[in-house]
């Protein structure tokens, strides 16, 4: 999908976002789940980053959209939160002529309209003060509330998609939980689709209705997010899992992954994951699995499901 | 909204004295306040604005007219009819002194505006496009940083012909440069940062996402610099003008009063002193500003 040079850092990624819903993508970091995203936004970062592919955002393709389109969309109709608040505002500008920029650019609203309608946001996302609020810099409002302030500029033309890269990573655990809880009122309320990036499985599990599972560059597993938690099916997906710290289990050493993930480009044939797979037989090493589907809506990258017989993995690995 | 006042009590509840005098803190009021605080600073800013009043009311202030020649009276001591003596004209150096403030800091800004002017331009461009307008623009910098400054100015000047505008001129040229470097490096630093993707993420334009958020990003450093420059400016006008490169008479520079006075050092010494504290005083209180702004707009000297 992207080119860094000659190494592809990301591909084969099939995956589709219903509108309304929240689609959770998972993985490992550096498995190139900020790149997706930022491919779907046509914000690779250049030099070299090259998309090939399509990217079907309402039958249009934004892989073959002109920059100018591409302009058109971001913000208005696909809109993104950043993984760190405290450097995603420019420390610059007021809060406000900050949240005016979409409007303004896209909405060609006047001052004034768009100013009003700013204060209705950031009350929205409930923030205290709203208007005094507009007039401050952002190095006067903490983590919690700047990204606060991020997602009132991201919903502030009303997106079809909000892609969320990893938004609530930088923050403390409480003001995390507020901002998760704020998300998830907004895509009830509004009919955003949201795209939410994570490494945290709890995150997942709050939020989202449907997960894809990604390593190293590939979408390894999809599912509804009840069907990943029950009956997870990739081995990696499982070890994921399995890595979450259970408070009510004392155990010796928590549970890790052996290994990293691959360099871009390191493993050339056979099975991303199978270097670090418990269950790796010879044909994970010599040829590549594509994603089938498993039935209802539940697909899987990996030989040991090939003729759905596959044995219950995690029964095998937890005994 | 409850629960965010509990989780964020510093900001709720910020320190008393900071909502009573002053709600907003913009940046440049911050920087304002520190550099108040700097007593140096200050008097550089004291010496630059006396300077510049003395510029401005020249005509009031001087006595005796700077070109009016009396021969009978010429290498006059200081005294109370002649402040700072008369030169070897017999033309009252008080007076010439006063016009001078007119042309060093005339030379000073408009040059520093210039050479601030084109070097951001090509800097922003040159940085944020990258590759060969990079390399062309980067090299042609490189270049003209080679030469010894002076030594540039002089062969502008020789080219232009001597004048006091083709001194300004060349001062301009071999400053930009040093802009240019300037503002590209800030903009190699700034758009990397996630700012200019959220910028971006929000469908903004190259040209406004420079303008608006890359610019004004690289102002601190280039306001420390201008200061800087501007004294070099006026030490670099009074050496062209000593060497008769720059300012014609009977035009006041102050590097010109001092080279028509050189042969008569030792009887008539009034005539070098005056000029020579002249550019030194200027070219302190720019200094003393800068390294002041330097502190006051250097983020890491925020508490």
């Amino acid at each position: 999908m992207t080119d860094d040079g000659e190494i592809s850092v990301v591909n084969s990624i099939d995956f589709q976002v219903n509108s309304g819903e929240v689609l959770g993508i998972v993985g490992e970091s550096g498995c190139g789940k900020s790149v997706t995203s930022l491919s779907v936004m046509g914000l690779v970062p250049s030099p070299a980053g090259k998309v090939e592919g399509d990217i079907l955002f309402n039958g249009e393709n934004l892989v073959s959209a002109s920059e100018k389109r591409m302009r058109q969309i971001r913000g208005n109709e696909i809109a993104m939160i950043f993984q760190e608040p405290m450097t995603s505002l420019n420390p610059v500008f007021t809060i406000g002529s900050q949240l005016i920029e979409a409007l303004q650019i896209h909405k060609k609203w006047p001052k004034k309209k768009a100013q009003a309608h700013a204060v209705d946001m950031l009350k929205m996302v409930g923030l205290p003060r709203a208007e005094e609020l507009m007039k401050d810099f952002p190095h006067q409002l903490s983590g919690g509330m700047r990204q606060r302030v991020m997602i009132a500029m991201a919903m502030i033309c009303a997106p079809k998609l909000l892609i969320a890269d990893e938004p609530t990573t930088a923050l403390d655990v409480t003001i995390q939980a507020q901002i998760l809880e704020l998300m998830k009122k907004l895509n009830e309320e509004t009919d955003t689709a949201i795209m939410m990036i994570t490494h945290d499985l709890g995150v997942v599990a709050e939020m989202c209705q449907r997960v894809v599972v990604m390593y190293a560059g590939k979408v390894v597993e999809e599912a509804d997010v009840k069907t990943i938690f029950t009956s997870p099916k990739h081995p990696y997906t499982v070890g994921l899992i399995q890595s979450v710290p259970d408070m009510r289990d004392k155990k010796e050493r928590l549970y890790s992954i052996p290994g990293n993930v691959p360099k871009p480009g390191s493993v050339k044939t056979g099975c991303q994951f199978a270097p670090r797979c418990a269950h790796a037989f010879d044909r994970c090493i010599s040829e590549t699995p594509a994603l089938e589907s498993l039935g209802g809506n539940q697909r899987v990258r990996c030989w040991l499901y090939e003729d759905e017989k596959g044995v219950d993995i995690v029964d095998r690995t937890i005994s | 909204m409850a629960e965010l006042a509990q989780s964020t009590p510093p900001l709720n509840n910020p320190p008393v004295m900071e909502q009573s005098d002053d709600k907003v803190i913009s940046p440049w009021k911050d920087a304002w306040r520190s550099f108040k605080k700097n007593k140096l600073a200050m008097v550089g800013l004291g010496i630059v604005v006396f300077f510049i009043l003395i510029a401005i009311f020249a005509p009031l202030l001087a006595p005796y007219s700077f070109s009016d020649q009396k021969l009978a009276d010429k290498h006059l001591a200081p005294s109370g009819e002649h402040w700072f003596g008369t030169d070897e004209f017999g033309r009252d150096i008080f007076s010439r002194v006063l016009y001078g403030a007119r042309i060093s800091l005339w030379v000073g800004f408009v040059s520093v505006a210039g050479s601030v002017i084109v070097g951001s331009a090509l800097g922003i461009v040159a940085g944020y496009y990258g590759k060969i307008v990079d390399g062309i623009i980067s090299r042609i910098f490189d270049i003209l940083l080679a030469f010894p400054s002076i030594l540039l100015a002089i062969a502008v000047v020789s080219v232009l012909g001597p004048s006091l505008r083709n001194a300004l001129i060349a001062i301009a040229i071999i400053n930009v440069p040093i802009f240019g470097r300037l503002v590209r490096s800030r903009v190699l630093s700034v758009k990397e940062e996630e700012y200019i993707t959220a910028a971006k993420a929000i469908g903004m334009k190259d040209s406004r996402i420079l303008i608006h958020h890359v610019l004004p990003n690289s102002m601190a450093p280039i306001i420390v610099q201008g200061t800087l420059a501007i004294a070099t400016a006026i030490i670099e006008a009074a050496a062209l003008g000593f060497l008769g490169l720059g300012a014609q008479p009977p035009t006041p520079e102050w590097g010109k009063m001092l080279a028509d006075s050189r042969d008569f050092i030792i009887q008539a010494p009034w005539t070098v002193i005056f000029p020579g504290l002249a550019i030194m005083l200027t070219v302190l209180g720019f200094n003393l500003m800068g390294d002041g702004l330097r502190d006051a707009l250097d983020p890491r000297m925020k508490s």
